[in-house]
């Protein structure tokens, strides 16, 4: 019975692994208000990570704000996985004029 | 001397030199005086003992504290603030309150809002009334915001009251962003905000506070609000109307009518001016330390019985 918790967690822990080995982390540097890039093409199951240069919080977040990434401070970073093929336009809800887009294609 | 341009707006050398010139006018009590619609200066080195100044219902604004900012534009806010506090304290007509018209902390944290209300409490005045900034709102919505400055217990983040024969507006345009536009009342805000005005005779001088300008002085940086134009409709018919907000951390005014639209100093860092050339983007602006004083500040207003128009006093806390 004690064991069972350890067993679940290091199934649940082995289940993490193997996508994290198969996909690839794209980096966007937030930086004078502006993501950089602010366009660009990932494969499925990429992991992009988006960090604040900035002084200023900025936050990342679907149009419809389905999604809205907590605020990041200085150095701070947010990462979301794109698994499905598609345009994927965001923006800063803090800024709403700070916009970039991810495509996601095979 | 009298030109709204020389306001402390601007971070060129050239206007530098205005700047300071006007840091001493400033600190020697030019009164800037809203009279038919042009802003001037009435009156210098007067110490508030005059019979119509007597006679006046006075309160000061503070504007973007940033509460829990630490970094290179100004590693030492909480000391800027107690400077501003001791300016508003000294005040020869005693305020009856203060208004802060938002981001009162950087990152909307609860160690922030605390100390906060903790500073807020060194500005000897009956009451502090706030309207959130979007960095008083992040992560969890107004959540945190609310549970510090609940003024009416409603649990909204608009509101009014009357004092001194003014009735005061608390609005809240941070919650409404949407991409690629500037943030909005909203319906339900502009709603009650007709309700609210229904009891309020036209007679009644206004105050409206909100953070983001309730005009758009800038909109490729989101600097104004896309539905204000509903809420200065329903406010047109009033004589005297002055809205006051924060945001672009620097002083700038428009006027409307009897609507009277007016910026305010932060006193945590400065922003670059509108669009300001070479530096492209509303990210605090880094001056040398000995300027950092003369470009953040407080207002005082003054609203004298039997006059539309409220007189403006802004004071840099670096004055002589």
């Amino acid at each position: 019975m004690k064991n069972f918790p350890l067993l679940a967690g290091a199934c649940a822990l082995f289940a993490l692994a193997l996508p994290l080995h198969a996909t690839e982390t794209k980096s966007i540097q937030i930086q004078k208000f502006a993501f950089a890039p602010r366009e660009i093409t990932v494969a499925p199951g990429t992991t992009v990570a988006w960090t604040n240069r900035d002084e200023t919080p900025h936050t990342i977040s679907a149009p419809d704000q389905h999604f809205v990434s907590k605020a990041m401070d200085t150095d701070d970073q947010v990462e979301y996985t794109f698994t499905t093929e598609g345009d994927f336009t965001y923006f800063c809800t803090l800024h709403p004029f700070m916009t970039g887009i991810v495509h996601v294609r095979k | 001397m009298t030109d709204q341009n020389d306001l402390p707006t601007s971070f060129d050398p050239a206007r530098r030199k205005t700047l300071s010139c006007l840091a001493g006018w400033t600190g020697a009590a030019v009164v800037w005086s809203v009279v038919g619609g042009v802003p001037s200066a009435i009156a210098a080195g007067g110490s508030g003992g005059n019979s119509a100044a007597a006679r006046a219902f006075t309160f000061a604004q503070i504007s973007d504290t940033h509460i829990g900012f630490h970094k290179e534009a100004n590693p030492d806010i909480v000391g800027g603030f107690r400077r501003a506090a001791a300016d508003i304290n000294a005040l020869a007509l005693r305020p009856a309150l203060v208004v802060h018209t938002g981001d009162v902390t950087h990152l909307s944290k609860p160690e922030e809002f605390g100390q906060a209300k903790e500073l807020l409490q060194e500005i000897r005045v009956d009451r502090v009334h706030t309207v959130p900034g979007e960095h008083d709102a992040l992560d969890d919505g107004l959540a945190g915001y609310l549970k510090n400055f609940d003024h009416d217990g409603r649990k909204q983040p608009w509101y009014s009251f009357d004092q001194g024969g003014v009735h005061f507006i608390g609005l809240s345009n941070v919650l409404n962003f949407k991409l690629g536009t500037m943030t909005s009342l909203g319906d339900e805000q502009i709603a009650w905000l007709k309700n609210d005005l229904a009891r309020v005779s036209h007679s009644t001088p206004v105050v409206v506070l909100a953070h983001i300008p309730l005009w758009t002085v800038y909109a490729q940086w989101g600097w104004g609000t896309a539905d204000a134009d509903q809420a200065l409709a329903l406010l047109r018919p009033y004589g005297s109307v002055t809205v006051l907000n924060g945001h672009i951390h620097q002083v700038l005014q428009k006027v409307e009518g009897n609507i009277a639209l007016h910026t305010a100093m932060s006193l945590a860092y400065p922003l670059p001016t509108p669009g300001q050339e070479g530096i492209g983007e509303p990210g605090p602006v880094k001056v040398p330390a000995g300027d950092l004083g003369k470009l953040l500040g407080t207002r005082q207003l003054t609203v004298v019985r039997g006059k539309h128009e409220l007189a403006l006093v802004d004071t840099p806390i670096d004055h002589a």
